[in-house]
């Protein structure tokens, strides 16, 4: 029973609970003010109440989210501590197994396997026990102090609406920093992990090397199994067969999606009524609705296989893990954006152009080659870097339906990899979180994120162009 | 010179104006066709995705089951009170069991080989199962007809999936097995029922016992903690650039953020969590939790676009009748047109949720991409999603995984159409033209 008080979801309900009591303790003791100072309150009564519930509440859950979140860490760091005073040549790679161990030891889900690790596992409950007691008292002091605070202040002439709506516009304005604070979280934990790449792997290597084979060390690693040095170390990371793959793949799918979404956009714009309009476009929007993990499955087992039979039957050898299927299958996902983008594009064109194209005798169709597309083209090559920007980030179809190997070339049929694969591998196997394989995971991932932001930014860029032109 | 066209009479001239005009109106022709095929080709592909999956994926609701005869011996579980007693249910060897019944069937099959391979027509997991059923419904021991789980290549046989006429080499099952499958399907005593099992549990090693339970409850964990943190944070940043931003520097770098981090690959949020949640603060792996929170980032500028749009929707008067009548701004925004727009918050929220829900990248990274048999209880708890499950199942080699994530593939479909429907049909409802 104490160890759900103590848990965080139990300081989580006292809060609650106490917060509650506060409101209304403020509002009893606001119309016993009133009662005695006989004046008429500022704001309405409930702006009292939840002034005094800001003041029990929020400091509160503060300590709590933080504590909570900077324990974790310390916790781990003290049962690692006393791990290596028991085991003092426990090996690096067992250390998570054994904290997890312990931890279910001490929660009771499993049992001790021998007595050293009953002992550490008492040693680390009770720890974790006083610890949690400690947060407890400490949050439920802190709310309580703050709520005693708030009732403290309130008289009728405290202006509570006021600090209230203050309070609400700091948090609001928080809210929104929210997506500036997510942009820093990515760049500096992007570079940081990158940095520390690059201090064990030259830059110059990674951006120019044209091979690229994180796990050709493990393989020197057994040869020289006693060379303890040679393993995990000495991989080759040259990025430029991977980026290659991801454009080739990237390539193909706009060789798939821009005909058929321009296309698309354009007779939905032009030519079609608004009955079809309004049964094909939602349709159209279903594809871009499907999940691409679907796309993934599609493509690694029925395209994937299809083309493989075809080229066979046509004496060709095909890689089942084609760059061809997996490009195809991402074309077909990006249709949907390329044509509804175009779309939107394509209608913004204002109508005097075209009933000046119509007026001068032009026919429907040269009216849409000569006069809309050239006034549309900077809003569809907008669309079509957007469009590329997403192919390139794109990650479970590729994952699934592309292959893991590196290789420089330009044929469709032959299996490359791409970023996005190459990060799913090095970062989803058994391996340690610090290695350089895991690191260059993150150089590729700051390299996936800088080349997507230029295209988004030269797309809006573009877009904007348009906007000006015809106003 | 005189220009050519001048020496022609009025019916040359109208040929070649007739015939030059055709070609002109064939460039319209021409787009129209192109843009019928383009749609055409796309629908053929939507149809063709679908039907591909439904067609790999709906045997995936039957699983076939045989039936055994076997008395089960109470004395060995019970204790010295004659009360079950569950430690003796754990140690007892309910495959042996199974396995024994089943041989018995066939009193004829000699030799190691030929026992052996017979008893791979059951599920390895049968005994498994059955003690779970024991454990839950123990007079289910005083019962001698028993109907088990058959194994995944068996399965595969009985709904047609197996290829009967290639080699014997190349099939998973051979002549023999397929003849005792036969034998028994004569005196229908192997049968298909509807695959209860594959939303009551979670996954397994072995196909037929695989269940979609844990990534289906591991996704409403994750989605709930998305909702829980994304919908306010949007709410609250919508109404705050609305109505409190003072246009500026500081305003202008967070729309630009964004409108980027719409457009940011979802496997960066992946590699964030994964270094900033999991790596920095030490949170646990592979938990709903962590997934969520990385999802409520991804989703939280879908959300926060959308409520912008829904708040501009709602007309000014709406806002200045509030304040001419002496609210606060504060009071205008939260009490007046809050609730105006809550209808199109809440269809932008479901749509967003409804990315959330088919995102798989991200999860991978912060590990959730983990094989967990048990259904989770916390947020806290090592738990996968229904995409993740899907692309683990596709991962696999057997041939009975690939149904069951056809069928996993249209049960999340099912969930994303229907999150979309209730989207469509709140905004009709509510909608209001102004």
């Amino acid at each position: 029973m104490t160890a759900f008080f103590t848990s965080f979801t139990g300081s989580l309900l006292w809060l609650i609970l106490i917060s509650a009591g506060i409101y209304f303790l403020s509002l009893r003791r606001l119309s016993g003010q009133i009662q005695t100072s006989q004046s008429k309150p500022h704001s309405l009564a409930y702006y009292y109440g939840r002034y005094a519930v800001i003041w029990a509440f929020f400091p509160a859950i503060i300590v709590l989210i933080v504590w909570t979140s900077f324990t974790r860490p310390l916790e781990n760091q003290f049962i690692i501590q006393s791990l290596s005073a028991a085991y003092p040549d426990l090996p690096s790679s067992f250390v998570d197994l054994k904290i997890a161990q312990i931890k279910n030891i001490s929660s009771g889900l499993i049992a001790a396997e021998d007595d050293i690790m009953r002992g550490l596992a008492d040693q680390y409950g009770y720890a974790s026990d006083r610890l949690s007691m400690l947060r407890y008292v400490t949050v439920i002091l802190v709310s309580l102090i703050g709520g005693m605070f708030a009732i403290s202040r309130i008289k009728p002439h405290f202006k509570a609406r006021v600090v209230f709506e203050g309070f609400l516009r700091r948090v609001f304005t928080f809210a929104a920093i929210v997506a500036i604070l997510t942009t820093i979280g990515i760049i500096v934990s992007l570079t940081f992990e990158a940095f520390r790449f690059f201090t064990q792997y030259h830059p110059i290597d990674f951006f120019f090397g044209t091979h690229w084979s994180p796990n050709v060390a493990l393989r020197e690693g057994v040869e020289n199994a006693l060379d303890e040095d040679v393993g995990g170390s000495s991989g080759s990371f040259g990025m430029i067969p991977v980026m290659a793959g991801t454009l080739l793949i990237a390539f193909i799918a706009m060789l798939v999606a821009v005909p058929i979404g321009l296309f698309a956009a354009i007779y939905m714009a032009e030519f079609a009524s608004r009955r079809v309009r309004n049964y094909v476009k939602p349709t159209l929007e279903v594809l871009a609705g499907i999940p691409t993990v679907v796309y993934g499955f599609f493509a690694a087992l029925t395209i994937g296989p299809f083309i493989r039979n075809l080229g066979l039957f046509a004496g060709l050898d095909v890689s089942s893990q084609s760059a061809l299927a997996a490009g195809a299958v991402m074309g077909i996902m990006i249709i949907p954006f390329i044509s509804s983008l175009s779309d939107d594009v394509i209608t913004a064109v204002p109508r005097s152009l075209r009933d000046g194209a119509l007026g001068l005798g032009s026919t429907r169709g040269e009216m849409i080659t000569k006069v809309v597309l050239p006034a549309a083209f900077p809003g569809l090559v907008g669309a079509f870097l957007l469009a590329i920007s997403r192919a390139i980030g794109e990650t479970m179809i590729v994952v699934m339906a592309a292959g893991v190997s590196a290789q420089l070339t330009a044929n469709p049929l032959d299996s490359v990899t791409t970023v996005t694969v190459q990060i799913v591998m090095l970062l989803t196997g058994d391996t340690e979180f610090d290695s350089v394989k895991t690191l260059s995971a993150f150089a590729l991932g700051i390299t996936l994120f800088v080349v997507t932001l230029c295209l988004n930014i030269a797309a809006l860029s573009m877009s904007r162009r348009i906007g000006g032109r015809y106003e | 010179m005189n220009n050519p066209t001048d020496m022609l009479t009025a019916q040359q001239r109208q040929d070649i104006i007739r015939h030059s005009l055709q070609k002109r109106h064939k460039t319209e022709r021409r787009l129209r066709w192109a843009g019928l095929t383009a749609i055409t080709i796309a629908i053929s592909f939507l149809v063709i995705l679908i039907s591909n999956i439904f067609l790999n994926g709906y045997t995936a609701l039957l699983q076939s089951e045989l039936q055994v005869e076997m008395t089960i011996p109470k004395a060995e579980l019970v204790d010295e009170n004659g009360d079950l007693d569950a430690a003796r249910i754990m140690t007892f060897n309910w495959n042996g069991l199974v396995k024994k019944a089943f041989r018995k069937k066939f009193p004829d099959v000699k030799g190691m080989m030929d026992k052996r391979s017979l008893g791979d027509l059951v599920s390895d997991n049968a005994g498994y199962e059955l003690r779970l059923q024991i454990e839950k419904n123990p007079e289910l021991m005083e019962q001698n007809l028993f109907w088990i789980k058959t194994s995944d290549d068996v399965d595969m046989y009985m709904k047609g999936r197996l290829d009967a006429s290639l080699p014997e080499k190349m099939r998973r099952l051979d002549d023999k097995q397929i003849g005792w499958v036969d034998q028994l399907k004569e005196v229908s005593e192997i049968r298909k029922v509807f695959n209860t099992g594959f939303f009551t549990t979670a996954d397994s090693r072995e196909p037929e016992s695989a269940g979609i339970l844990g990534a289906v409850v591991g996704s409403a964990m994750a989605l709930m903690v998305t909702i829980i943190l994304a919908l306010p944070l949007a709410v609250m940043a919508a109404i705050y650039l609305e109505y409190f931003a003072r246009p500026g520097r500081v305003t202008d770098l967070i729309e630009v953020n964004i409108n980027n981090l719409a457009a940011v690959p979802s496997i960066v949020f992946g590699l964030l969590g994964l270094s900033v949640f999991l790596g920095f603060f030490n949170m646990p792996r592979s938990a709903p939790l962590v997934g969520g929170m990385v999802l409520a980032l991804m989703t939280l500028p879908t959300i926060i676009i959308a409520t912008r749009a829904s708040i501009r929707a709602v007309p000014t008067s709406i806002r200045d009748a509030a304040l001419g009548v002496g609210a606060s701004r504060m009071q205008a925004a939260l009490d007046h047109v809050l609730p105006q727009a809550a209808p199109g918050i809440l269809t932008g929220t479901i749509i967003g949720i409804a990315q959330a829900l088919g995102e798989t990248a991200p999860l991978i990274m912060i590990g959730m991409v983990a094989f967990v048999v048990d259904v989770p209880t916390s947020i806290t708890d090592p738990a996968t999603a229904l995409p993740v499950q899907i692309f683990i199942w596709s991962d696999s080699a057997e041939r009975a995984f690939y149904e069951r994530s056809s069928l996993a593939i249209m049960v999340l479909l099912v969930f994303l159409i229907s999150m979309n429907l209730l989207a469509v049909i709140l905004r009709r409802r509510y909608e209001k033209t102004w």
